[in-house]
């Protein structure tokens, strides 16, 4: 008996200790590679930086698929930025939420996304030659002559015919080209142009140019937009907040561990373990199984959450002393400890738990993840402080080692 | 003997103490109003590292020809905030760029640039009143059955304590009031009625163990049993959450420090208002 527990407690503070090193460093057996979870965490814009817009769609009675046809082509445009993991998603009825990590101009952003992006080719009599309707393709390429960036159009069968029609019409006449209303280029036409090819020059840089191509290519949104929210985080912010939310992290964790080891000793000593279990499914589940993105008030809401988590092992524990000063044995009064703070845990928690949906049903946003950072803590804290404590506390009991009731708060 | 705290004989000090410091904040805001951040407001508000002394107030004089009423404070880490409803996104740059020419700063000083419409606030201020009345409502329901009625309202008022009492805070210490109050209020809510419960759960015990004559005693040993649960739950979370005030960014110390205050309030309540509070009503409505 004694054996068997000791060997079973043993073995599962190696086991924590063995799982906590590989989320804090990871780990390569043979061909698999397990990655720390610093490297597996999304971060959040406020955390890594970048700009996050929220367009309303201006027009009230919008229908479903309008709504999916403009965050498509949205999606589209910011994808020909080439920035890594952006975030374009539908919130609420009519509005469309983006995220562009790495880009830190609100107005370069606002353009990319916003612009209603109608292309016009207008003739010299105010007559309408070609639309973006008209164009098959937009690709950035540098004049040969002048050395400048410039978008180069390949036009459909019909874009095609009509163009070479124009430009016969307008032989040495100049043709202006819109977008949005606002004048971009006005070409002289030289030349009669059958092969359904034109040319927009006017870019100032590349940038420039593979914006104007990316909105043309992706065709012109169905709706008016305005910018609802704007935020832009630079790089800065994250750069010092990770850090400094690390140190206050391990700085907090070790108080609250020491507390409870000095405070309870031999189960405060459990419960810290307790505690590394609570952290280790919390951070999984976070990371890997809802793939949460980490924002500033996650931090907060993670670092509250250690220190709410040791709460049902300070009812337990307060309960077990209690039935160690009646007199009981230390087996019977662990059993009674555990089964008699287990009401408390069980309402005080649920009326937590109530909170927590209600704020993540109504709330959004920022306030959603952190609602559900509070859920998910109570829940794991729950079962690591119940269920976690009692096998630990058990076995090391059992085990033996140390059996004076003293170490134990009576 | 056992010893027992006399909590509820003093109820009229401890509901004092709260009746101050509520009666501060709301005169506070009253006559200074709360600090309504764009979140709720609509406007933009930008955020630059200066990283060395400067005077916010020629600050303020150069930056009003974008707008007269442009709001320039410093915060904490010599970093400044510009905040103002009227400004464009092009104003933005050039703001940026007057702010770079005039401290030799780098591009990465910029921190952040919000720009949010009027339409978000109305919004926000209807989802937080409706979370906190349902959240409210459903833990009032839940306590009211695994209870009784009369301890439900007792708890119910003690979180408006603690919401008022965090409210008061952020009325006198003008922290600005954006969405994540929302979230700090409701987490102050969920932790507060957390503390309540355990001491009711105790009192629940108590009185079908019928060990106590009266309902005073019965909530005073109740109270005393669970003491020292109550100061070290609150240790405990302060330890992580005081860390990352102390140590943390401004963005994350707006943050922490209502939950610093909701907590401690909560424990407070819990002890001085919910349970003497039951005590009065059991008198009053069921045993005369």
């Amino acid at each position: 008996m004694k054996t068997r527990d000791r060997i079973k407690f043993i073995l599962s503070v190696f086991l924590i200790f063995f799982v906590s090193y590989v989320l804090l460093f990871g780990i390569v057996v043979g061909d698999y590679q397990v990655k720390p979870l610093s490297k597996v965490v999304k971060l959040g814009l406020d955390l890594k930086g970048g700009v996050y817009v929220e367009e309303e769609i201006v027009d009230k009675n919008v229908s479903k698929d309008t709504v999916e046809r403009t965050r498509d082509l949205i999606e589209l445009r910011v994808n020909s930025l080439g920035v890594s993991e952006p975030v374009v998603a539908i919130t609420g009825s009519n509005r469309i939420r983006v995220e562009i990590p790495g880009i830190y101009d609100p107005k370069a952003a606002l353009e990319q996304i916003g612009r209603t992006g109608k292309l016009r080719f207008v003739g010299p009599n105010n007559d309408e030659i070609l639309t973006g309707k008209d164009v098959k393709d937009a690709v950035v390429s540098v004049d040969q002559r002048t050395n400048a960036p410039v978008v180069q159009l390949k036009l459909n069968q019909e874009g095609a015919k009509k163009f070479a029609e124009a430009t016969k019409k307008y032989l040495g006449k100049q043709i202006a080209i819109y977008m949005d209303d606002e004048l971009i280029s006005a070409p002289t036409v030289r030349d009669v142009i059958p092969n359904g090819e034109a040319i927009i020059t006017g870019s100032r840089n590349v940038e420039e140019a593979k914006r104007l191509a990316g909105i043309i290519k992706s065709g012109a949104l169905p709706v008016k937009l305005y910018p609802a929210t704007i935020r832009a985080i630079g790089p800065s912010l994250g750069a010092e907040a990770i850090p400094t939310s690390l140190k206050a992290a391990t700085i907090g964790i070790i108080l609250v561990m020491l507390f409870m080891l000095v405070y309870y000793k031999i189960p405060g000593f459990i419960a810290d373990l307790a505690l590394i279990v609570y952290m280790i499914i919390t951070a999984l589940i976070f990371t890997v199984v809802l793939k949460t993105t980490l924002t500033l008030p996650g931090i907060a809401g993670l670092l509250l959450s250690i220190g709410m988590a040791v709460d049902a092992n300070v009812l337990i524990f307060e309960r077990i002393k209690e039935e160690l000063r009646l007199g009981k044995s230390l087996r019977t009064a662990i059993d009674a400890g555990f089964k008699r703070a287990f009401s408390s845990i069980l309402d005080s928690n649920i009326t937590t738990l109530i909170a927590g949906f209600v704020l993540y049903f109504v709330g959004t946003g920022a306030v959603k993840g952190f609602a559900l950072t509070l859920i998910i803590g109570v829940l794991s804290s729950m079962f690591t402080a119940i269920t976690v404590t009692r096998f630990l506390l058990k076995s090391f009991v059992n085990s033996g080692w140390i059996t004076n009731s003293k170490f134990y708060g009576a | 003997m056992e010893r027992v705290f006399k909590i509820v004989e003093r109820k009229k000090i401890w509901f004092s103490i709260s009746l101050i410091i509520i009666m501060i904040g709301m005169i506070t805001w009253m006559f200074k109003g709360l600090n309504l951040g764009i979140d709720f407001k609509g406007g933009t508000v930008i955020t630059i590292k200066i990283g060395k002394p400067f005077d916010v107030v020629e600050l303020r004089k150069y930056l009003e020809k974008y707008d007269p009423q442009i709001d320039v404070r410093e915060i904490e880490g010599h970093e400044v905030t510009i905040r103002s409803n009227k400004i464009t996104t092009n104003e933005v740059n050039q703001i940026f760029n007057d702010a770079k020419r005039k401290y030799g700063l780098k591009d990465d000083a910029l921190r952040s640039v919000d720009t949010i419409g009027p339409t978000i606030g109305k919004e926000l201020r209807r989802s937080a009143l409706i979370s906190n009345l349902l959240a409210t409502l459903g833990i009032l329901i839940y306590v009211s059955l695994r209870f009784e009625l009369w301890s439900g309202v007792a708890a119910i008022i003690a979180l408006i304590h603690d919401l008022l009492i965090t409210l008061s805070v952020y009325a006198v210490l003008q922290i600005p009031v954006n969405s994540s109050f929302i979230a700090a209020m409701l987490t102050i809510l969920g932790y507060s009625i957390n503390d309540t419960i355990v001491v009711f759960d105790r009192i629940r015990e108590n009185s079908k163990l019928g060990k106590y004559d009266d309902f005073e005693t019965l909530i005073n040993a109740s109270i005393t049993q669970t003491l020292s649960r109550s100061i070290n739950t609150v240790l405990t979370t302060l330890f992580t959450i005081t860390a990352i005030y102390i140590l943390g960014v401004p963005s994350i110390k707006e943050f922490a420090l209502p939950l610093i205050i909701g907590i401690i309030s909560g424990a407070y309540s819990s002890i001085f208002i919910a349970s003497p509070l039951w005590s009065i009503f059991e008198k009053r409505y069921k045993r005369v």
